[in-house]
C-alpha cells in the first residue's frame, strides 16, 4: 500500500508534467493545424539555455527566467515566423517533416553547442522527504506537482476568464468567423505559440532534474505528449492534462508491477487501443470530415 | 515516359552497371545500400506519394524483414524462401496495422505507425531468446544462384540492383493497372475517387500493405548486405530517414526514391568536410527545402523544365503557331 502510494504520487508528478507538454501541443493542433514533431525537443532546449546562462553566473532564479526569455524567442516567436509561417499554405504534411527536420536540428545543435553527456540540473527544493502514512513522499514530487497545477490554472484563467482567452478560443474553434467578429487571427495564433513556450519551459524546468538534461531528452518526452494528447483527445486542454496524468501513472505503475523492460510499450498500446475504439480521444469532440 | 526520360534512365543503368568497376569496396558497399534504401523508399512512396498517408513504421517493416531473412536463414530455410516470407510476414503485418489506423482518417496512422515502431524496436531488444537482443544476429548468409555466389561485395551488389530492377519494375506496372490508377486517383482527388465508387479505404490500406512488403523486401537486402543487424538499425531514425529520402526525391514521383535515397546516401559522405555538423545541415537544407519547394528534387527539376519550355516557346494561340510552323 505504502509503495502504491509512493508510485501514485510520482506518477502524478511526471504525469503533470507530460500534461503541460500536451496542452502546449494540442494548443498549437488546435490554431493552426501543427503537429509538431518537435515538441520535445522543445522541452529539452530550455534547460540547456538555463544551464547556459548559469554558466554565465546568473543565480538559478535569474537563469531560469532567462531560460523562459529566450524559449519565448525562439521556440515561440521564431519558430511562427521561421517554420511554420512560410509552411501554412503548402499543407500539413510539409510542415510535419518540416518539424521532424527541425527536432533533428534542435538536437544537434544542443549535442555540438553544449555536449553529449546527461548535465546535472538544479532542483526546484532541496531534495528531502516525507513521510505519510507510511509512504516516503519526496518534496520533489510535490513542488513538482504545484507549480504543474499552477500553471494549469494560470492557463485555464487566462483562457476562460479573460477577453483575450476567449478571443484565442474563437480562434481555434473557428478561425473564418473569429475574424469576421474582428478579432485580429493572426496574433491570437502567434499567442499560442508563445503560450506553447512558456509551458515547454516550465516543463523542462520541472522534468530536467528528474531525468538530467540531455540533448536526446525530447525523444521520450515528445513521444509521451502526443500519446497524452491523443488518449485525452486531440482538439481538448483538458483532455490533454487527463491524458498526461493518466500516462505519468500508468508509466510508473506498469514499471513497478508489470515489466520494466517493456516500459515504453504500454502507453503505445494504450494509444493504440484508443485510436480503435474512441479515435476522438476519452473527452474529445469528433471533428466533422472537412470535405 | 518522353524521349529525355528515356535517355536519362539508359544512362542511369549504364552508370549503374559500370559504376561497381571504377569503386573501391567501400564504395561498393554505398551504392548497394543505395539500392536497398531505394527498395524501401518505393515502398514508402506507395503510401505516402499515392495514398497521402504518412507512415512511421518502414525502417520497422525494414527491421522486422531483416530479422525475418536473418533468423530463417539461419534456422536452415532455403535463402529464396526466407526472402519471399519476409515480404509476406510484412504484407501481413502492414496489413493489420493499417486496418485499425485507417478506420479514421487525418493524421493517425502516423501516430499508430510511430508507436508500432517504437513497439517493434522494443520486441527487438528485449526478445533475447528470439533476437539475441542487443547483441544482435551475425554471419546473415548472402544467396547463391546456381552455382553464382553472391558472397563478394561485387557479385551481392548486382543482386541488389537486379532485386530493385524487378521490383521497381512490378511497382510501375502496378502503378499503370487499374489498380494503380485508383492509387493516383487517391492522391489527385481522395473524395472524388470515393463518389466514383472507389472503396479508398481497401484501396490505401492495399497501398500500405504493399509498400510494407517492399519494405520488408528490402529488410532481406539490408540484412545480408551488412551481415549484422541489431535493434538499434530500425528504430525511429531510420524511419524518419526514409521519410525524408521520399520527400527530398519527390513524393508521388516515381522516380523520385531513386533520386532522395541517392542523396541520402551520399550527403554524409561528401559532406565529410562539415565534420560533425552533417546532421544539422542536412536539416536546416531539408526545412528549406520545404519552405520553398515542397515537391522534392523532381518537384523542382520539373518546374525549372515547365518555366524553361514556356520561355522557350511561348504560348500562342493555337492558329499563329501553326502558321509559325508551315
Amino acid at each position: 500500500m505504502a509503495s502504491l502510494i509512493q508510485l501514485l504520487v510520482s506518477g502524478l508528478a511526471t504525469g503533470a508534467i507530460y500534461a503541460l507538454i500536451a496542452v502546449g501541443f494540442t494548443l498549437l493542433w488546435q490554431t493552426s493545424q501543427t503537429i509538431n514533431f518537435a515538441q520535445g525537443e522543445f522541452v529539452m532546449l530550455p534547460a540547456f539555455f538555463i544551464l547556459a546562462a548559469m554558466n554565465w553566473g546568473a543565480p538559478f532564479w535569474l537563469a531560469c527566467l532567462i531560460g523562459i526569455a529566450l524559449s519565448i524567442a525562439f521556440v515561440g516567436l521564431v519558430f511562427k515566423l521561421i517554420v511554420v509561417d512560410p509552411m501554412l499554405k503548402h499543407g500539413v504534411l510539409p510542415l510535419v517533416i518540416s518539424t521532424i527536420a527541425l527536432s533533428l536540428f534542435l538536437k544537434e545543435a544542443v549535442k555540438d553547442a553544449y555536449s553529449s553527456q546527461a548535465q546535472p540540473f538544479p532542483a526546484l527544493v532541496p531534495s528531502t522527504d516525507i513521510h505519510i502514512f507510511g509512504a516516503v513522499i519526496s518534496t520533489q514530487s510535490v513542488a513538482v506537482l504545484a507549480v504543474a497545477i499552477a500553471t494549469v490554472v494560470a492557463l485555464n484563467l487566462l483562457l476562460n476568464k479573460t477577453r483575450l482567452g476567449r478571443c484565442m478560443q474563437a480562434t481555434a474553434q473557428n478561425p473564418t468567423l473569429a475574424r469576421i467578429l474582428g478579432i485580429p487571427v493572426q496574433r491570437m495564433v502567434l499567442y499560442t505559440f508563445l503560450i506553447n513556450a512558456v509551458l515547454v519551459a516550465i516543463a523542462s524546468i520541472l522534468i530536467s532534474p528528474i531525468y538530467l538534461a540531455k540533448f536526446t531528452n525530447g525523444e521520450t518526452l515528445g513521444m509521451a505528449a502526443f500519446v497524452a494528447a491523443i488518449i485525452g483527445g486531440f482538439n481538448q486542454v483538458r483532455g490533454a492534462i487527463l491524458g498526461g496524468i493518466i500516462l505519468g501513472i500508468l508509466d510508473n505503475l506498469s514499471a513497478a508491477y508489470l515489466s520494466s523492460q517493456y516500459r515504453g510499450a504500454f502507453p503505445l498500446i494504450i494509444l493504440i487501443a484508443v485510436i480503435l475504439l474512441r479515435p476522438q480521444g476519452l473527452l474529445g469532440r469528433i471533428e466533422e470530415r472537412t470535405v | 515516359m518522353n524521349r529525355a526520360g528515356a535517355i536519362a534512365i539508359g544512362i542511369a543503368a549504364v552508370v549503374a552497371i559500370a559504376a561497381p568497376f571504377f569503386l573501391k569496396p567501400f564504395g561498393i558497399f554505398l551504392i548497394s545500400m543505395w539500392a536497398v534504401l531505394t527498395i524501401a523508399a518505393i515502398g514508402l512512396n506507395l503510401t505516402l506519394g499515392y495514398a497521402g498517408q504518412i507512415s512511421m513504421a518502414q525502417g520497422a517493416f525494414v527491421g522486422i524483414g531483416a530479422y525475418t531473412l536473418a533468423l530463417l536463414t539461419q534456422a536452415g530455410v532455403p535463402y529464396p524462401l526466407a526472402f519471399v516470407a519476409a515480404g509476406l510476414l510484412c504484407f501481413a503485418i502492414g496489413w493489420l496495422l493499417g486496418y485499425p489506423a485507417l478506420r479514421v482518417q487525418h493524421h493517425y496512422l502516423a501516430f499508430v505507425t510511430l508507436a508500432f515502431t517504437t513497439l517493434v524496436f522494443l520486441f527487438l531488444r528485449n526478445e533475447e531468446w528470439l533476437t539475441n537482443g542487443i547483441y544482435g544476429v551475425n554471419g546473415i548468409m548472402r544467396p547463391t544462384f546456381f552455382g553464382w555466389s553472391t558472397g563478394k561485395a561485387i557479385d551481392f551488389y548486382f543482386f541488389c540492383v537486379g532485386s530493385l530492377t524487378v521490383l521497381s519494375l512490378a511497382t510501375w506496372w502496378m502503378l499503370r493497372s487499374p489498380w494503380g490508377r485508383a492509387f493516383v486517383a487517391l492522391r489527385e482527388n481522395p473524395i472524388r475517387a470515393l463518389s466514383l465508387g472507389l472503396d479508398t479505404r481497401r484501396y490505401t490500406l492495399m497501398a500500405f500493405a504493399i509498400g510494407s512488403s517492399l519494405g520488408g523486401l528490402s529488410g532481406a537486402l539490408f540484412a545480408s548486405l551488412v551481415q549484422f543487424i541489431e535493434p538499434a538499425s530500425f528504430g525511429l531514425q531510420r524511419s524518419f530517414d526514409l521519410l525524408l529520402m521520399v520527400i527530398v526525391g519527390g513524393s508521388g514521383y516515381f522516380m523520385g526514391p531513386f533520386v532522395g535515397a541517392l542523396i541520402s546516401v551520399l550527403l554524409p559522405e561528401w559532406m565529410r568536410i562539415t565534420e560533425g555538423y552533417y546532421l544539422i545541415v542536412y536539416a536546416a537544407l531539408i526545412m528549406a527545402m520545404m519552405a520553398f519547394c515542397p515537391y522534392g528534387v523532381l518537384g523542382m527539376v520539373e518546374r525549372a523544365l515547365k518555366a524553361a519550355a514556356v520561355r522557350r516557346d511561348p504560348p500562342t494561340p493555337a492558329l499563329q503557331s501553326e502558321a509559325a510552323g508551315s
